[in-house]
């Protein structure tokens, strides 16, 4: 019932960020104005990586305690999760084409990303392949935990497959030091992304429930007293 | 010996029989009856531990079988609806291979033997794949022949594809195992054993 | 417990030898795809010899792939994978030991049929050596994480794309540092410290495995 309140915390928090982001902000000496997608870039490589360690989370709880909660919270999680890599990556490729010329590197950070995304599509597709929503929830957990146990492990081995492969690679870590409106812009900006993301989290998990446990009395109330 | 109670079984959305309970002492004999897709294999698989009930526990000598896991292993006796027999071994080799896994001692004289007594003399090193489906099924039981220090038996419709002599065969195991002080639960369309069994669970009348 | 592990892995080689195509259908994959290589990208020795690593790779990763699916699928289909759960011998050792079995199987020949075909690429000598040794490291561990996959997709419909689709991206560790040490051979660096992490990978994989596969195999079977 909290969703849509959660919902409208979030716009308000994406407008006030993408107003600093946008007009407060000052233009960077070196990238112009192009750097300005990192207000949305940043915060949404963050959620995207906070969104699978709170899946798995919940997966782990479900696994262990044989809730029945925190597996449809995990798969209400997965889509999101995804959404936000997917735009990471999209406005990372934005970046990209006018600060080095091109649509995509093979920097660490993009790479790990891009892994990431395809864990988020294999839980999703492994939950979509089984009928038997208790087998989905408890198989979908044992892949999201071994998944973050890979996660490190990928991240620092893509990092040092970069570093072999490109000796003077295009660093992140050494741009201009940041202003700190800008990261008030960006921290904002997450805080946007992650109402948003309990918003939508609660919103579907809503409707899993409600689906999951057509067949019961409350439910039916449920739908009656609407009308 | 078995404590099973107020179990529920929902496969899909469909609750499959609820409220189910029983204790079960050695040298008892339990059948569960009811119609196709009553749930007979259900409760089987429950009492062995592979399905999780919905709610309700299984007791094994008065702890919870799940935390008992691979001890439960070793005290149980599953044949199944599949045969759990390769196609590419032998008789004899699949028989050795399911009573190590079971935890069943047996030499090679007493893998013959059991499968002597369950008919399949001459067929020991035949590849199972030219082996009819009743001569399957009885190397899936032949396994009884051996497991006599197994104190809990579960038998899912034993008495399928047998023919009149196999069904007399393994009736006798059964009651020689009953007469050793062990616990048998079994499925069966027939009315095999009907005088031996102690209680009789009718899963038509738990149903929702 | 140590007689169910032989009985298991004893068993898996006999079925094996008696299925001997399933193997050699896959030996021959490995070998199509690493000779697809030089004829999409051109003969040009010395580009050959620096994909060659990462070709074989890659290769050996798809091919070791390939015979995922049935790790458990006949046993499960038959019911021997029902037994192996009410097994007296805890269910991890089991696992571990058709782990063990999927490897001799199916890792191994990949691992002495790779030096051929790096031959194939020009790749000298030394190399040779620390390209094999690196997958014999490595596809242990692709064996152990492949695993996890195959049990949670048992049963499941359209379970070889799945699988691919799950497993895939957990190797990539795997992949990079396995050709990245043979890489790093190649540039004149010692390739030491790469193979410890091969090995620490190993040791990682081999004690978390078998427990989250068992974990899986639960869910799946019932």
């Amino acid at each position: 019932m909290l969703a849509p309140w959660f919902g409208v915390l979030a716009a308000a928090f994406c407008a006030a960020g993408l107003y600093i982001g946008f007009f407060i902000a000052p233009t960077d000496h070196q990238q112009g104005e192009a750097y300005r997608i990192i207000f949305i870039h940043v915060p949404a490589a963050w959620m995207s990586m906070f969104l699978y360690l709170v899946m798995a989370f919940w997966a782990g709880v479900g696994l262990m305690f044989n809730t029945r909660l925190s597996g449809m919270m995990a798969s209400a999680l997965a889509p999101t999760g995804a959404l936000f890599t997917f735009i990471a990556l999209w406005t990372g490729s934005l970046w990209g084409k006018p600060t080095w010329g091109t649509w995509w590197v093979w920097d660490a950070r993009l790479t790990s990303e891009l892994i990431l995304l395809f864990l988020y599509f294999g839980f999703m597709a492994l939950q979509a392949a089984i009928d038997e929503p208790r087998r989905a929830d408890r198989a979908g957990a044992v892949l999201a935990l071994t998944g973050v146990v890979n996660i490190p492990i990928i991240y620092f081995s893509v990092r040092w497959w970069n570093t072999l492969h490109q000796g003077a690679s295009v660093s992140l870590t050494s741009a201009p030091t940041m202003a700190a409106t800008m990261f008030a812009g960006m921290v904002v900006m997450a805080f946007g992304f992650w109402f948003y993301s309990i918003a939508t989290a609660l919103a579907r998990a809503r409707c899993i429930i409600l689906e999951r446990e057509r067949a019961t009395d409350w439910v039916a109330d449920y739908a009656r007293v609407p009308k | 010996m078995l404590e099973v109670t107020d179990l529920e079984c929902v496969r899909g959305n469909r609750t499959l029989f609820a409220s189910v309970g029983f204790a079960l002492r050695g040298g008892e004999l339990l059948r569960a009856a009811g119609a196709n897709g009553s749930g007979k294999t259900s409760l089987l698989r429950i009492v062995c531990g592979l399905l999780v009930p919905t709610r309700g526990e299984v007791r094994w000598r008065g702890s919870d079988i799940r935390s008992l896991r691979e001890d439960y292993g070793r005290q149980l006796l599953y044949v199944g609806h599949a045969n759990a027999v390769k196609d590419d071994l032998t008789a004899s080799e699949n028989l050795a291979v399911t009573c190590t896994l079971a935890g069943i001692p047996a030499s090679g004289g007493q893998v013959r033997a059991a499968l002597h007594r369950l008919g399949l003399a001459g067929c020991e090193k035949l590849p199972v794949r030219v082996l009819s489906q009743g001569q399957r099924r009885r190397l899936a039981l032949a396994r009884l022949a051996l497991g006599g220090s197994v104190p809990l038996w579960v038998l899912d419709e034993p008495f399928t594809a047998l023919d009149a002599a196999a069904v007399d065969c393994v009736q006798t195991l059964i009651l020689e195992q009953l007469g050793r002080g062990a616990a048998v639960i079994f499925t069966t369309h027939q009315d095999q054993l009907a005088a031996a069994v102690t209680f009789c669970i009718d899963l038509d009348s738990r149903a929702r | 417990m140590l007689p169910a592990m032989r009985c298991v892995i004893h068993r898996d080689l006999l079925l094996a030898l008696r299925r001997r195509a399933d193997v050699m259908t896959m030996l021959l994959f490995f070998v199509i795809v690493a000779s697809l290589f030089p004829l999409g990208v051109g003969p040009e020795p010395n580009l050959l010899r620096t994909i060659a690593p990462g070709v074989i790779w890659v290769a050996a990763l798809l091919a070791s792939m390939l015979s995922l699916t049935r790790m458990f699928s006949a046993d499960y289909a038959d019911g021997t994978l029902e037994q192996m759960l009410l097994s007296s011998a805890p269910l991890g050792a089991i696992v571990a030991a058709k782990v063990t079995a999927h490897w001799l199987i199916s890792g191994l020949p990949l691992v002495l049929m790779a030096p051929v075909l790096a031959l194939q690429y020009d790749l000298p000598r030394p190399l040779l050596e620390v390209l094999t040794l690196s997958l014999l490291l490595g596809t242990p561990v692709l064996s152990l994480i492949g695993a996890i996959g195959a049990a949670l997709t048992l049963g499941v419909r359209g379970g070889g794309v799945l699988l691919a689709l799950l497993v895939l991206p957990l190797y990539v560790p795997v992949l990079v540092i396995g050709a990245g040490t043979v890489d790093v051979a190649a540039a004149g660096l010692g390739a030491q410290p790469y193979f410890q992490l091969l090995g620490a990978l190993l040791v990682v994989a081999a004690a978390f495995a078998p427990w989250a596969i068992a974990v899986a195999l639960r869910i799946s079977i019932e």
